[in-house]
């Protein structure tokens, strides 16, 4: 069977900085995998190169094995690759419920109309107040998205992705930003995805990381620095070294 | 009624019912959209005399809603919109000038035909920039068409323009009269045609896209829309309405000149949808009548230093009514209902 996304040897530097250097990643059709690593490791730089938002200096990016490496990022999108931004980028003068049609009508075409009006399609508002309910965001449906608390902002960031019906989604750093009082709600939207859809997660909270992985992919300078179950990131002693020994910081979810 | 008063059911069917008739119902038709076209038609009866004047607000009032389109809803900065204004001027100029074509509305469409290209070509290369670059280069697109122009003042007429050019009667029938009466009725018609377009456009699938790149471009990639497709469609669409404009221009004026092409121009219209305020329709009514108006009185006032009163309006308008005189009003009816609310 063929992984849902698949990357190979993926190199991309920032002038003689190298931020990502031979890395190989292999997300199996409804993987659960996380991505760790300290500060600056590189991880939403990978995220940014799976995406398309940069582009790779040599290596390959396959998506349900086709290769998307020249793609475009709006492309790529549309062949079922969504992600979360770990600082939240939504339409912040528009309510709610537009955001979710919005996603909805790109992702289906109908945004190529000129002429039908835009609240005609009943089936498009219909879905995206589904959307809504299930992530408990439904009374919020008609307020203006910059009139919202950050953590309800970080919420229809995942309802947008999870609006767009992906194959892969890539999590980048989800309660980032959140008082831990909140996060939970997120963490517990995170949990209930679509068991077909392969996830990629960025997380700093190793709670987290080891109730919800599956699969643990660790990043150090920008490479591949172990992979493993969840059991065998713990015991490795030489990853306890260089980032969990450092767990002092759980509370700063930055970088 | 506010999105508050919605949500305040409790039903959840209800809720939904309900939230779909606000999408449905922010695009309906409302009575207070009749008020500038009665106002037009008013114009119309109350100064017969100046006509002349009336016809270049409407013309102005196309150049501005055409801006609008692409600056007020898809938030591309441009400062060159007058080459497509001068483009649509020139097609007709030229056509009635130097091939004898000239029946008036078939002619508007070889403008728009025209600008739409040129908006498409030029569009296609240079909305893959943003910001400062964009600005530059739209700029320096209009001033290599003056400059084309005067290079080829043979066929151009160079900066004397082309002169004392004779449109057939409208429809076969309605003469070109000293007063423009026929002309003001011709651009009115030809603006309500253009709004019923632009105002679809607006409320289509296709415009609340165009406010999403506005909004977040990040996230229009993101989500997987073709951002620069979607940009030079809107781009070709306003190059198409700007010609027409300069077409009603050559026409209602009977003369063309390089001029159209000016700088001065495109700072103008802007100058103007920001008076009457950005991404609302209306405002390019409002703020081509406001700056008419104003540099009609201001000129009068002093011939030499009008301009003066206009950029004075202008930054009171950029200090303290940031959404323009519509947005003010806005404001002020939005103070009043609540008001009145218990």
């Amino acid at each position: 069977m063929t992984a849902a996304l698949q990357v190979e040897r993926l190199n991309r530097a920032f002038g003689a900085l190298p931020v990502a250097r031979d890395i190989n990643l292999t997300l199996e059709r409804g993987a659960r995998r996380a991505l760790i690593g300290p500060n600056g490791a590189g991880k939403t730089t990978l995220v940014n190169l799976i995406t398309g938002v940069l582009k790779p200096h040599s290596g390959r990016v396959l998506l349900n094995g086709e290769d998307i490496t020249a793609l475009s990022q709006a492309y790529r999108a549309r062949r079922g690759l969504a992600r979360t931004f770990q600082i939240n980028q939504l339409f912040r003068g528009l309510t709610v419920l537009e955001n979710l049609c919005m996603t909805i009508g790109e992702r289906d075409g109908n945004c190529n109309n000129l002429w039908r009006s835009a609240g005609s399609k009943r089936v498009v508002i219909d879905e995206a107040l589904d959307h809504l309910e299930s992530l408990r965001l439904s009374e919020d449906a008609l307020k203006l998205v910059r009139e919202l608390p950050y953590g309800r902002q970080r919420l229809v960031e995942i309802a947008i992705a999870i609006a767009q019906k992906p194959r892969v989604l890539l999590l980048d750093e989800p309660a980032a930003g959140v008082p831990s009082s909140e996060s939970h709600l997120i963490l517990d939207v995170v949990a209930a995805l679509d068991p077909d859809i392969a996830v990629l997660i960025i997380e700093h909270d190793m709670d987290v990381v080891f109730r919800f992985a599956k699969e643990i992919t660790v990043l150090v300078q920008g490479a591949v620095f172990t992979q493993g179950t969840p059991d065998e990131i713990m015991n490795n002693e030489q990853v306890r070294a260089v980032y969990l020994g450092q767990e002092g910081h759980r509370g700063g979810r930055h970088g | 009624m506010a999105a508050s008063d919605i949500m305040s059911a409790t039903d959840p069917g209800q809720v939904r019912e309900r939230a779909a008739e606000y999408l449905l119902k922010r695009h309906r038709f409302r009575l207070a959209e009749c008020l500038p076209w009665l106002l037009a038609i008013a114009v119309f009866f109350v100064f017969p005399d100046r006509m002349t004047f009336g016809s270049q607000v409407l013309v102005l009032v196309m150049f501005a809603l055409s801006l609008d389109l692409i600056l007020g809803y898809a938030g591309i900065v441009t400062l060159g919109h007058a080459a497509f204004f001068g483009i649509g001027a020139y097609t007709v100029g030229l056509a009635a000038a130097r091939l004898q074509w000239t029946e008036p509305i078939s002619g508007l469409f070889a403008a728009a035909i025209v600008a739409g290209f040129v908006g498409f070509i030029t569009g296609w290369f240079l909305l893959r920039y943003r910001g400062l670059t964009l600005l530059m280069l739209t700029l320096a697109t209009a001033i290599l068409l003056q400059e084309t122009g005067n290079l080829r003042s043979d066929i151009s007429g160079g900066y004397d323009g082309l002169p004392g050019l004779a449109f057939k009667p409208l429809l076969g029938v309605f003469d070109y009269d000293l007063y423009g009466h026929t002309y003001y009725l011709y651009a009115l018609a030809a603006l309500a045609v253009v709004f019923y377009f632009v105002r679809r456009i607006v409320y289509s699938p296709f415009g609340q896209a165009l406010t999403g790149i506005r909004e977040n471009v990040r996230r229009m990639h993101a989500i997987g829309s073709p951002v620069h497709r979607r940009l030079v469609t809107v781009y070709t669409i306003a190059a198409a309405i700007a010609g027409v404009a300069g077409a009603l221009f050559t026409q209602t004026n009977a003369y063309v000149t390089l001029t159209v092409f000016d700088f001065d121009n495109s700072a103008k219209v802007m100058v103007m949808l920001i008076l009457g305020g950005t991404g609302r329709l209306y405002g390019a009514f409002v703020g081509a009548a406001v700056y008419m108006v104003l540099e009609d009185y201001f000129s009068k006032l002093s011939p030499t230093f009008w301009q003066f009163g206009i950029g004075l309006v202008l930054v009171l308008t950029v200090l303290f009514a940031r959404r323009g005189v519509l947005g003010l009003f806005e404001s002020a009816g939005q103070y009043l209902t609540e008001r009145k609310k218990p």
